[in-house]
């Protein structure tokens, strides 16, 4: 293990917060990415349900 | 075999075949990532000149990379779209639009944060650095345009030109920046380590890479699902799919 | 109105100068965009030139130059009288009309593409501005660097052949992709 403590981990040599700002943002962009991705396939199903209800009512 | 490519070209066989295969894909790209960052963060040795503050790279060259991996992919459905005039491909192009911008904006923000501490600006007018802000704004104009034209079928083939002309555009506008960052003099820096780069450095680049890679894959795959629901949603047989009828997604 | 802004120092003047000028190329060439097709698109004359018999390239072709004569010539008629106001010397002056003459018709190529291509849709100034201003700035580097080697002796050579390596194929292909992108729009 390269690491000698949790602290040292975060603290990245003084770069953490370069460091952990790039890989922050890289993770929370995907995150939210995967999240709206989810909830325009729900939306979708939830239209299709919509049109077919006004059609068979 | 064009016969197999077509049978897939159609939007109800490729929602099945994307069905099946996104959830694969997103497993095989967490564990690449996990893979990626253990040896990346885990086992690689700092860096002799830039510390632990190089191991941005491990996200930087690969969404840098993805991020010019998938433009060209928008051309090359464009092409197809344009030539053979399949629905699938302006869906395809649209589904990656998203990923890549987010890609390029992220090679923008980690280019930015590794750019501080090593030459002390958050922003150079470096070659590369140039070239990704102005292929940032070329997914924009992809997604604002395929946006603002109501018409799903003007949408997709106006897009499809777009990415076509942008992509064509890529190379020069990448050599210009680069011929002009030179004659300036100015930060003449290398994103790139040099070519002997510790044997765990560059591994843990690798499978980061192939991690986004695969992660694009499966998000495309899975978006693409959406955009053939909404699109074929006057269709017998999405009207007659579980996902339809029960409640769950 | 950038020398009243800046200060009257020559130095700066002379080094911003090509740029300026370039930079207002491409907002001449920008602006007057949407208005290529817009007019006759709305009472139905688009359509008819589409459907002519005749190859609708040429006819958008004709309809590029029409642009570059309201948007790029003046500005290289100009040129030498608006780099003077920059300090620019003689020869500069004369690289500066140069690639003026050189990059602005393909601005006007390039942006035919975008203008037909956003025809009738909504936010279109800022749209079309969006679409080519990325594909502009090859076009503005070697332009406005042109100018810039003259000044430093390097001299414009490369420039001018890379200008006119732009040009020529932007001549050609431009008409033929704005032809696809009206009949995208018109469908």
């Amino acid at each position: 293990m390269r690491w000698e403590s949790w602290s040292d981990f975060w603290f990245m040599g003084g770069y953490g917060l370069y460091v952990w700002g790039s890989m922050g943002m890289t993770a929370l962009l995907l995150l939210v990415e995967m999240a709206q991705a989810r909830l325009a396939h729900r939306r979708a199903l939830a239209l299709v349900r919509a049109e077919q209800s006004l059609e068979n009512p | 075999m064009t016969m197999r490519w077509f049978y897939y070209a159609a939007p109800q066989t490729f929602y099945g075949l994307a069905g099946r295969l996104w959830p694969w894909l997103a497993a095989l790209a967490l564990a690449l990532t996990l893979a990626g960052l253990w040896v990346g963060f885990a086992l690689a040795p700092a860096d002799a000149q830039q510390g632990e503050g190089y191991r941005i790279i491990f996200v930087h060259v690969p969404v840098s990379w993805m991020s010019m991996v998938i433009y060209l992919a928008m051309a090359f459905w464009s092409v197809l779209g344009l030539t053979f005039n399949t629905r699938l491909s302006g869906m395809m192009t649209r589904a990656l639009a998203p990923t890549g911008a987010i890609f390029a904006f992220l090679s923008l923000w980690t280019g930015a944060l590794w750019g501080k501490p090593m030459w002390g600006a958050w922003w150079v007018w470096d070659a590369r650095l140039t070239s990704e802000l102005i292929l940032f704004f070329l997914y924009l104009g992809y997604i604002a345009l395929t946006s603002a034209i109501d018409d799903v079928r003007r949408a997709d083939r106006a897009g499809a030109l777009i990415a076509i002309v942008g992509a064509i555009n890529v190379p020069i506008i990448y050599f210009s920046v680069k011929w002009w960052n030179t004659l300036h003099q100015g930060a003449s820096v290398s994103l790139t380590r040099s070519p002997s780069m510790a044997q765990l450095m560059l591994w843990g680049m690798l499978l980061m890479a192939l991690a986004m890679w695969v992660y694009t894959l499966a998000i495309v795959c899975y978006r693409v699902r959406t955009l053939i629901i909404e699109r074929e949603r006057h269709t017998d047989w999405v009207q007659a799919l579980p996902e339809v009828a029960g409640a769950k997604a | 109105m950038f020398p009243l802004a800046i200060g009257p120092e020559a130095a700066t003047l002379r080094h911003i100068g090509p740029g300026v000028l370039w930079v207002g190329a491409l907002l001449a060439s920008m602006l007057t965009l949407p208005r290529l097709f817009e007019n006759d698109w709305r009472d139905g004359s688009l359509e008819h030139l589409v459907l002519s018999p005749h190859p609708l390239g040429l006819l958008v072709l004709g309809k590029i130059f029409a642009h570059w004569l309201v948007s790029g010539l003046p500005l290289v008629a100009l040129a030498p009288l608006l780099g003077l106001q920059f300090d620019l010397p003689s020869d500069a002056l004369g690289m500066l009309a140069l690639s003026l003459l050189l990059g602005t018709p393909v601005l006007s190529c390039i942006g035919a593409i975008g203008a037909a291509l956003t025809l009738g849709v909504r936010g279109g100034g800022v749209l079309v501005a969006l679409l080519v201003l990325p594909l502009f700035v090859p076009v503005l580097v070697f332009g406005a660097g042109a100018v810039e080697a003259l000044n430093s002796g390097l001299g414009a050579q490369a420039h001018i052949s890379i200008l006119l390596a732009m040009l020529l194929p932007a001549v050609f292909f431009s008409p033929w992709a704005c032809s696809a992108a009206l009949r995208i729009a018109l469908e």
